[in-house]
């Protein structure tokens, strides 16, 4: 470190990559003092001149203020408040167009300057040592004072930093072309600007002070050290001028020899830097406590007649600027806010003077050409030898063209400085920090699109996993209630009976709403038929359901091929659901018995004998009661014809009713009698086999065992038929050719044929037994 | 009122690469000077054909490609490598070697690339090389100095032979390139070669006739001319040092090595500088930016490379001569050589410094 302040003693500096030396212009301005320019009619104060946040705001439309009043107030760490540059009054807050690289347009206060210029109450700081550090914090924060050299951080963040500062580096370089405004500054203000740095010293503590100037300022560099005379804590630090040595990883770099790390900041390295604006504001400030309401800035160019350094109150509109240094308006002028290399063109002259503004460029036609003249790049390579950052502007540029992102931040894009000096080399005269604005621009909304995706990515993700263990939790919840029931049910205490039957007699009405529905019988509802004509609609129609049903089950049973044996096999399950179907209507017709409670002792197994008698009784009864009252109406209508209309309307209505009870009841009992029809088809297979051969009519009489227990019955009396056909057919032969048929049978492929052909040698053989007995 | 808006930097140095063509253009006079001072009017002819050809070959592409044919016919890209194309064929080749090189130079190798800033490789050389690969016999009839020739070859001789193939007075090219003692005369690089296969030493080869006093007659002013036209270019920064200081000090350690070993079968590191297109190559021909390395320690890896293929060709390649093959070699490695050759960004890889 003492090399450091040995080298810079000795006036030896070192070098940064690259660097270009543009025309200076300087001369424009350099040789006028700072101008006080009138106070323009009206101030356009944007709420937010740094970077951070803006302050709250503290004044509504209408308000008067005074001079060096606060319009906003610093709420949090970055944000930093405005205040009013003059006395007047608040004639409105709107958007407006404010000084932007994009013409943006923000909150801007907007002022009527009263002409008064009257100013606050101000409390003038005599002693600064007086003052803590949280006192002088406050106050340079509560001035409002950002770096105004460019980027606008605020100047209290950097001034309370808490780490060991080896170098306090004051940036007086000025390296942009025709920017003379520090320089004015410098030669007109220094002590102040010295009283600046000390109290940034006080704050920060620093080993070294570094005032770093460049060489074609001769006149500031000289006040400066005259300035610095007795005071070892400061050096003045006349550098080489190249642009972009007031950069500030640049400057570093040339006053300490230190590179700033990609992606750390500079007080990390224990070096801070500041502005010597900055510098003169803090003074103003802390001493004066005059907030930060006013700036020089360069108006220049050779569009104006006068150019010339002037004090620009914050918010005046740039067209006051340019009327006091009487401007030669062309068909198509041009603005640049800032340097000819780093600044921007303005889209209107409306916009307003803020805290970074150093310069307003109006350049003639010939002075910065309006013309793109770009060509192909050629790959000279002469924007990598002037690049500061020691980026390869040509590659950068493919891969912009070609939108290659991965490529460009392979290449670093995000250490370009955008100080334009690859562009300004370029003999193919190639807008590249253009392409890099641009490509940088679609990088962070790309990132920007992926970190969205991501999170909604990671809600996805979360909800998934939340519903999975919702549903195991429900499962096991589910699990562990029928764990307890069924552990109450097995316990065979009279609750769980209890229980049991009240989980049968539940699944019994569930069955018992499905077999309402069901299929009527046709012969109950033939009987019903006089009773309800609705009653026989509906039977009619289930008949005439059931019916087509049958139909279409003998149909599809006609369709299996008896030969084939997989249909056989097809047939067994068919058969089975047609079981289980049964079987479970019985369920329900029983369920439906036992759900009245004179049936209730009707079990699945129930005799049918009981139920059967009181049923046909009820029915009996049912219909009795019917006719008896049908009688009985026959008779009351008889014995008092002259009864008077209304009684024997209300007796209509009676037997009305309880013939429609009737009917019910009877309908009841009909379904019944159909369940118990069914009970005895699917509850033993002989049965069922008995009915459903009879149905066939052709059941020949030697149906054997094996017929019995193959499930398939339709196919099986066809194979029978066949087999009776065969028998008619083979009778007269059959001693003779038992032999025979049994060798054409192993070739034959019918199975059916087979089969009949087996029982055809079983009859043979029961004939030869027969007869030989 | 319409405001102009535009990006920053809003300055330019007002460089433009046309200017910058002209100047490398300026920078071979010399060199051509010297060319026709001692070869006569044969590189001229050759020269103007070339420039012909390329402008034809580059306003039919340029306007089958639709682009600003104005803007870019004059950008002096065609021109330069014409220049470089007429400088470095035999004088006395057919006129339709260098139409046809032209041609494929401007056609083939810098429009089918997509023009100007992205041909893979230097158009000149690479029509040289499919020339003397295409054209043997035509490519390697160099034509003695006109001092050593037995008759005067002006102007309109040169023409005639250019076009028909022989002189006013009815004289071959073969006839043309024989010496008063009745061979066929040679470049001294081939001369060198053509003795060391016969058993002669580089000691008795210098006594040659097409060597004369140092390095051999013509070439070795025509590359002191292309060395000073270089040294103006270095210094109007038209082009990077590493480029030439690789080369000719690649080339020169090659030939010290060899000849500090075995000075009879090796010639001297001045002969290798000074004869051939060795200053051409190192000034003119590698130092194109488009098809070379873009860093500066890339450039200087390209030009040593170049430096090592020119002498090993020179020495043991079936060619005398080897700058238009190791160019060509070295602008496939460019790009590679790109690729590892990125310098370190401000404030990357600190802990490497």
């Amino acid at each position: 470190m003492e090399s450091v302040i040995e080298r810079i003693t000795r006036g030896h500096f070192w070098k940064f990559h690259g660097g270009i030396h543009p025309p200076e212009q300087k001369q424009l301005t350099n040789n006028k003092p700072i101008r006080q320019i009138p106070i323009p009619a009206e101030l356009v104060i944007p709420l937010q001149q740094h970077i951070g946040h803006a302050g709250e705001l503290l004044v509504k439309v209408g308000d008067k203020v005074l001079k060096g009043q606060p319009l906003t107030q610093h709420t949090t760490a970055m944000s930093v408040p405005i205040h009013a540059p003059t006395s007047g009054t608040i004639t409105d807050i709107k958007n407006a167009v404010i000084a932007h690289p994009s013409g943006l347009s923000d909150r801007c206060v907007i002022l009527a300057p009263d002409g008064e210029d009257t100013w606050r109450e101000r409390q003038v700081c005599n002693d600064v040592n007086m003052l803590s550090h949280d006192d002088l914090i406050s106050r340079i924060a509560s001035a409002g004072i950002a770096g105004m050299g460019g980027a606008g951080f605020p100047a209290h963040i950097k001034a309370s930093s808490q780490k060991k500062i080896n170098y306090l580096i004051i940036n007086a370089a000025e390296c942009e072309p025709y920017i003379t405004a520090d320089d004015l500054l410098i030669r007109e203000n220094s002590p102040t600007i010295i009283q600046g740095i000390d109290i940034l010293a006080k704050l920060l503590k620093p080993t070294q002070i570094l005032i770093g100037i460049e060489d074609n300022k001769p006149e500031a560099a000289k006040v400066l050290m005259q300035a610095c005379e007795n005071r070892t804590d400061i050096k003045v630090c006349v550098l080489p001028t190249k642009y972009p040595t007031g950069g500030e990883k640049q400057l570093i770099q040339v006053l300490t020899g230190q590179e700033v790390p990609s992606g750390v900041i500079p007080v990390n390295m224990g070096i801070v830097m500041q502005n010597v604006a900055t510098c003169f504001a803090i003074a103003e400030a802390v001493i004066h406590d005059i907030p930060l309401i006013r700036r020089v800035v360069t108006v220049s160019g050779q569009a104006l007649e006068k150019p010339q350094n002037v004090w620009a109150l914050l918010g005046t509109p740039v067209k006051h600027l340019l009327d006091c240094c009487d401007f030669k308006r062309s068909s198509k002028p041009h603005l640049i806010m800032g340097g000819p290399m780093m600044g921007y063109s303005l889209p209107t002259d409306a916009v307003p003077v803020v805290k970074t503004t150093n310069c307003i460029l109006a350049p003639s036609d010939k002075e910065i050409s309006q013309e793109n003249k770009e060509v192909e790049c050629i790959r000279c390579g002469q924007c990598a030898e002037a690049c500061p950052a020691q980026l390869l502007p040509q590659e950068l540029q493919w891969s912009a063209k070609a939108k290659d992102h991965d490529q460009l931040q392979k290449l670093n894009l995000f250490d370009c400085i955008e100080c334009g000096a690859c562009a300004y080399v370029c003999p193919s005269q190639i807008p590249l920090v253009h392409y890099y604005r641009v490509a940088k621009a679609e990088i962070r909304q790309k990132h920007l699109l992926e970190v969205k995706a991501e999170h909604a990515k990671a809600r996805f993700e979360a909800r998934k996993v939340r519903l999975e263990k919702e549903k195991l939790a429900r499962e096991e919840k589910h699990r562990k209630a029928a764990e307890a029931r069924r552990a109450r049910m097995n316990a065979g205490t009279p609750e769980g009976e209890n229980a049991k039957s009240a989980v049968a007699a539940a699944l019994a009405r569930v069955k018992a709403k499905k077999a309402q529905s069901g299929i009527a019988d046709v012969e109950t509802s033939a009987e019903s038929a006089p009773i309800s004509p609705v009653a026989a609609a509906v039977a009619r129609a289930k008949a005439k359901k059931l019916a087509a049903k049958k139909k279409a089950e003998q149909a599809l049973l006609s369709t299996d091929t008896p030969s084939s044996e997989a249909s056989l096999e097809q047939k067994a399950p068919l058969n089975a659901n047609n079981a289980t179907l049964e079987s479970k209507e019985n369920q329900a017709s029983i369920a439906n018995v036992s759900d009245k409670p004179s049936d209730a002792t009707i079990s699945k197994d129930g005799d049918e004998a009981i139920s059967k008698p009181t049923k046909s009784a009820q029915v009996a009864k049912a219909v009795a009661r019917a006719k008896a009252k049908k009688r009985a109406k026959e008779m009351q209508s008889e014995k008092a014809p002259e009864n008077a209309n209304k009684s024997a309307e209300s007796k209509v209505t009676d037997s009305n009713a309880t013939l429609t009870e009737t009917a019910t009841e009877t309908e009841k009992a009909s379904k019944t009698i159909r369940e118990e029809k069914v009970i005895p088809n699917a509850s033993s297979a002989n049965k069922n086999n008995e009915t459903k051969v009879s149905v066939s009519s052709e059941t020949p009489d030697d149906t054997n065992d094996t017929a019995v227990t193959e499930p398939s019955k339709q196919d099986r009396i066809k194979a029978a038929i066949a087999k009776a056909k065969a028998k008619q057919q083979s009778k007269p032969k059959a001693d003779l050719v038992v032999d025979d048929l049994k060798a054409s049978a192993n070739n034959d492929d019918s199975k059916e044929k087979r089969i009949a052909l087996a029982i055809e040698k079983a009859k043979a053989k029961k004939q030869q037994r027969t007869e030989s007995t | 009122m319409a405001f102009w808006i535009a990006s920053s930097p809003h300055n330019h140095t007002q460089n433009e690469t046309s200017a910058l063509m002209r100047l490398v253009i300026y920078a071979a006079i010399p060199g051509i000077l010297a060319q026709f001072y001692f070869f006569g009017w044969g590189n001229l002819i050759h020269i103007s054909l070339a420039i012909t050809a390329a402008l034809v070959a580059e306003f039919f592409v340029l306007s089958l490609r639709e682009k600003n044919i104005k803007n870019q016919i004059f950008d002096g890209s065609a021109v330069l490598t014409a220049i470089l194309l007429g400088v470095s064929l035999p004088a006395l080749a057919p006129w339709w070697i260098s139409v046809i090189g032209a041609i494929f130079a401007i056609v083939v190798v810098k429009q089918l690339y997509g023009g100007l800033g992205h041909n893979p490789f230097n158009p000149a050389m690479a029509a040289y090389v499919m020339l003397l690969i295409s054209f043997p016999v035509q490519m390697t009839s160099w034509q003695p100095p006109l001092e050593l020739m037995h008759m005067d070859l002006n102007f309109s001789n040169t023409l005639s032979v250019i076009f028909s193939g022989f002189t006013v007075e009815g004289y071959s090219v073969e006839q043309l390139r024989f010496h008063v003692d009745g061979y066929t005369m040679a470049t001294p690089l081939d001369t060198v070669k053509t003795n060391l296969t016969i058993g002669l030493t580089i000691a008795e080869s210098m006594n040659s006739a097409v060597i004369g006093e140092h390095f051999g007659i013509g070439w070795e002013w025509i590359n002191a001319a292309f060395l000073a036209g270089g040294l103006f270019l270095l210094a109007k920064k038209a082009i990077h040092w590493a480029t030439p200081v690789g080369f000719l000090s690649s080339l020169f350690i090659c030939s010290l090595i060899a000849f500090v070993i075995s000075p009879d079968s090796n010639a001297s590191t001045m002969f290798h500088w000074f004869n051939g297109a060795c200053m051409l190559g190192a000034f003119f021909i590698l130092t194109d930016p488009v098809s070379g390395a873009t860093s500066t320690k890339g450039r200087l890896i390209v030009a040593a490379l170049a430096g090592v293929l020119v002498y090993i060709i020179r020495k043991f390649g079936g060619y005398p001569d080897a700058v238009a093959f190791s160019v060509l070699l070295c602008n496939m490695a460019a790009p590679l050589i790109d690729q590892y050759t990125r310098p370190r960004t401000y404030g990357h890889q600190l802990e490497q410094k």
